[in-house]
């Protein structure tokens, strides 16, 4: 089946709804694609909230704002996108409000604020109350609220439908344009091409990569890695954030919230360890130095028992607060790890969180292909799939929520003038026929019965060498050993076996596509965090442990190569901030 | 600890009917309903096919009928409910395939109730202003997942499946009772007509049923009150 439009949303989390919105209000008609249900997408699960500098509380400004965001990058940020980060923060936190999210309310009845890592008021004097909350469901009220709007203004779902192939009319790495997509259909497996001008990817992460993570299990790096198959560069891949409150042995979050409400972190012998390692922010200093500190307990023997986390302590805040403010999370404490957080502190460990890189993008999410920031047209990309960069080398709290609102915002509008400005595609031949192969392909060995190379375990050994390899700590040797092993896991997924025949729902078969997808971003981001022989935010080299501005403080452009990636580099955009040492 | 997991199957491109299959399987502690599917998928049987994204408890993906009740399969710890496990899909909803259901209906009737914002009046510069005490008032009809476990639950829509069912009527709820919608009138419209609220019969099962610990006949009478009150 056929469909034409004038612009399809890839993914409908925070980004592709705003976008849809956007494109909605503007009468573009846009198909918004998504291989789960949009209440489902992962944005519903971010928790602590969405930072702009409101001012509702105390003096702020967003100069401050993306101060804080630039040096929690470690000065690896794009300021120029910095910018435009903190100040439309403002406006969109307010247009949410606007379209019914329910915000926490002041005694005055304005928004609500609280503090969180690494915002601080005055370049850096003290933390702020910056992050603008709904209880600790903020995500979910924010991707509500969204697909609220959509249905109101009429945008048009295609529920479960997966993307598995992108059109192009022409070579994208060399001047073609976006034509649409190719979308697998879960009720029928059967294959839909979506002809279109404009394509937003919004896909999200692909923490899934890693064994220990806060990721939903659909997180698997669909759009990005479809992206670099067209030949176009992915961007800065090897920094991904680990952060420090995972519930032990299964990473779900425990938000940052709970330390901006005033709770700590202990080591076993009862300190307060943060006091060495961040003096002025303790545990609200940004999430790569919280995780690095917990690290340094741990190996010290320092980890509660000698073991390998510590504690989270929220008892002094009062049931009030608990009750009120971190009710999910204090939920998940009780469920997932059978603690009782009014009474015991809470056992916590780093998890893989948050990818930093992505798709490059100009500040408007059109997606570039070289180190000029040279625009495919028609290619837009939003959300933590994006790499613009605001997040530079570490990402600060709250502010996934506002690249996604932000960003998605504008990708929307820009699509939509691009909409205006040129011809739908023509149709292309065969659209569908290379992914109907290689899906094929993969149907065709099904009860083979081999086990060995299923699904399970070859992600399950991806997991287990980035988790042990390509977590917190690196050097040189794990990298090495770990772009082996990966490259032996692409070959042993060249042979992945399935058991499932159906055409119905077969999620073994997608499963084993999107596989394929973390193992292509697994091998970017351990050959791209091979290369950088410095540390800088949350990529953390033990043998090359200074950052290193004179030869590093670039962007890396990772391009599909015949023996694997190939990297180049791109300046980072340094308008109002010079790099200076990182300190909190 | 080994446990007997019955799965109820179904495959439309070989099934006529659908039929139980038992899995023996090894549980850890802490270990998740939604844990034992995954490992039965990836170590036992790569076939069965269930939804699944977040893992805990707010993308509402995998609600099915677990030992016969109503429950997310990642929120569903195995040592809370014994060593014999049954999971069949949401009951009252078209299999699609094994544990998964067609939802289409369920948004359907989530759409009709208008789930929305309405105010039509021009937007201040700044946010809208709204009291602690307002604020609190829908509370706990927000945390709603659409998961459609409460529905799925309610022997009313079992009974009439063009009821718009408990997860509608909690989300209309959301609105009806924000401070700054004006849309009151129309959403009460909609709700007492013959397949609304009345149809409600105060069994709780939805109540039972919800993974968020919403009072969902607590807000269906709010709605019915609203409706009592506003016909004077």
């Amino acid at each position: 089946m056929e469909y034409p439009f004038d612009a399809v949303v890839v993914g409908a989390g925070g980004a592709g709804l705003w976008a849809a919105l956007e494109l909605a209000r503007e009468g573009v008609n846009t198909a918004v694609l998504t291989k789960l249900y949009p209440t489902r997408s992962h944005t519903g699960t971010a928790q602590g909230g969405v930072c702009a500098a409101l001012g509702n509380l105390e003096e702020d400004h967003w100069e401050w704002h993306m101060f804080d965001t630039v040096k929690g990058g470690d000065y690896l940020t794009d300021q120029d996108a910095a910018e435009v980060l903190a100040r439309e923060a403002i406006e969109t936190v307010i247009e949410l409000e606007h379209m019914g999210l329910p915000f926490n309310r002041t005694a005055e009845g304005k928004i609500d604020q609280r503090r969180f890592g690494g915002h601080t008021r005055n370049y850096g004097e003290a933390a702020v109350r910056r992050s603008c909350f709904a209880a600790d469901r903020t995500g979910h009220m924010i991707l509500q609220t969204l697909y609220q709007q959509c249905i109101k203004h009429g945008v048009k779902f295609f529920d479960e439908f997966q993307v598995v192939d992108l059109l192009f009319e022409g070579d994208p790495a060399k001047g073609g344009r976006a034509a649409g997509v190719v979308a697998h259909r879960l009720a029928d497996g059967q294959l839909h091409t979506f002809r279109a001008k404009a394509v937003l990817i919004a896909t999200g992460g692909f923490g899934r990569m890693f064994r220990i993570t806060s990721n939903a299990h659909s997180l698997t790096g669909d759009g990005v890695a479809l992206v670099y198959r067209h030949g176009l560069p992915i961007e800065d891949m090897e920094f991904f954030q680990f952060h420090p409150t995972g519930i032990v042995g299964i990473g779900i979050l425990l938000s940052e919230a709970a330390r901006g409400e005033g709770g700590t972190l202990l080591n076993d012998l009862g300190e307060r360890f943060m006091e060495r390692y961040a003096p002025k922010l303790m545990e609200l200093a940004p999430r790569d130095m919280v995780s690095r500190a917990m690290y340094q307990e741990i190996r010290a023997g320092r980890g509660i028992g000698g073991k390998d986390y510590v504690y989270l302590d929220v008892r002094h805040l009062g049931r009030k607060v608990i009750e009120e403010k971190i009710p999910d999370i204090t939920e998940f404490a009780r469920l997932y790890q059978g603690v009782e957080p009014l009474k015991e502190p809470v056992p916590v460990q780093p998890t893989a969180h948050y990818a930093m890189g992505g798709i490059p993008t100009t500040v408007w999410a059109e997606v570039t292909r070289d180190e000029k920031n040279t625009v495919v047209p028609g290619l837009f990309a939003a959300g933590e799939c994006a790499c613009v960069s605001v997040h530079g080398a570490n990402r600060l709290g709250t502010n996934s929520l506002v690249d996604l609102l932000v960003f998605g915002r504008r990708s929307g509008r820009q699509m939509a003038r691009y909409c205006g400005q040129v011809d739908r595609p023509r149709p292309i031949a065969d659209a569908t026929e290379p992914i109907r192969a290689q899906l094929e392909a993969i149907r065709d060995r099904a009860a083979s019965g081999d086990r060995a190379d299923s699904v399970a375990a070859i992600r399950h050994d991806l997991q287990d060498v980035m988790m042990d390899n390509v977590g917190v700590y690196r050097d040189a040797g794990l990298l090495s050993v770990a772009l082996t092993k990966v490259r032996e896991l692409k070959q042993r997924h060249g042979r992945v076996s399935i058991a499932d025949c159906s055409h119905v729902f077969n999620t073994e078969l997608l499963e084993a596509n999107e596989l394929g997808y973390l193992l292509d971003l697994a091998e970017i981001t351990v050959v791209g965090a091979l290369a950088r022989q410095e540390s800088r935010g949350a990529h953390s080299r033990e043998d090359f442990p200074e950052r290193d501005d004179k030869k590093w403080l670039k962007h890396t452009l990772a391009y599909r190569g015949k023996d694997g990636p190939t990297l180049k580099y791109k300046p980072v955009s340094i308008t109002r901030f010079e790099p200076k040492p990182r300190t909190y | 600890m080994n446990v007997d997991l019955r799965i109820l199957r179904f495959d439309p491109e070989k099934d006529t009917e659908p039929h139980w299959q038992t899995y023996q399987i090894e549980v850890r502690p802490m270990d998740k309903v939604l844990d034992l599917l995954i490992r039965v998928k990836g170590e036992q049987d790569g076939s069965l096919s269930f939804r699944r994204s977040c893992g805990h408890g707010i993308c509402g993906s995998d609600a099915m009928l677990i030992n016969n009740r109503n429950r997310l399969a990642c929120k569903t710890r195995v040592d809370q409910i014994g060593k014999k496990i049954s999971v069949a899909p949401l009951p009252g909803l078209p299999v699609v395939r094994d544990l998964v259901v067609d939802m289409s209906g369920f948004f359907t009737k989530y759409r009709s109730v208008k789930p929305y914002l309405i105010n039509d009046e021009p937007e201040p510069e700044r946010e809208r202003l709204q009291t602690q005490k307002d604020r609190a008032r829908f509370d706990d009809t927000t945390k709603c997942i659409l998961c459609a476990a409460c529905t799925t639950a309610c022997p009313s829509f079992w009974a009439r499946p063009e009821y718009v069912g408990p997860a509608a009527i909690v989300q209309a709820h959301r609105f009806i009772f924000d401070s700054r919608d004006e849309g009151a009138n129309e959403r009460l419209e909609i709700l007492s007509d013959e397949n609304g609220v009345w149809r409600c019969r105060t069994i709780f099962n939805c109540v039972d049923a919800c993974p968020r610990g919403i009072n969902i006949t607590g807000a269906i009478l709010d709605v019915s009150k609203a409706i009592v009150a506003r016909r004077g």
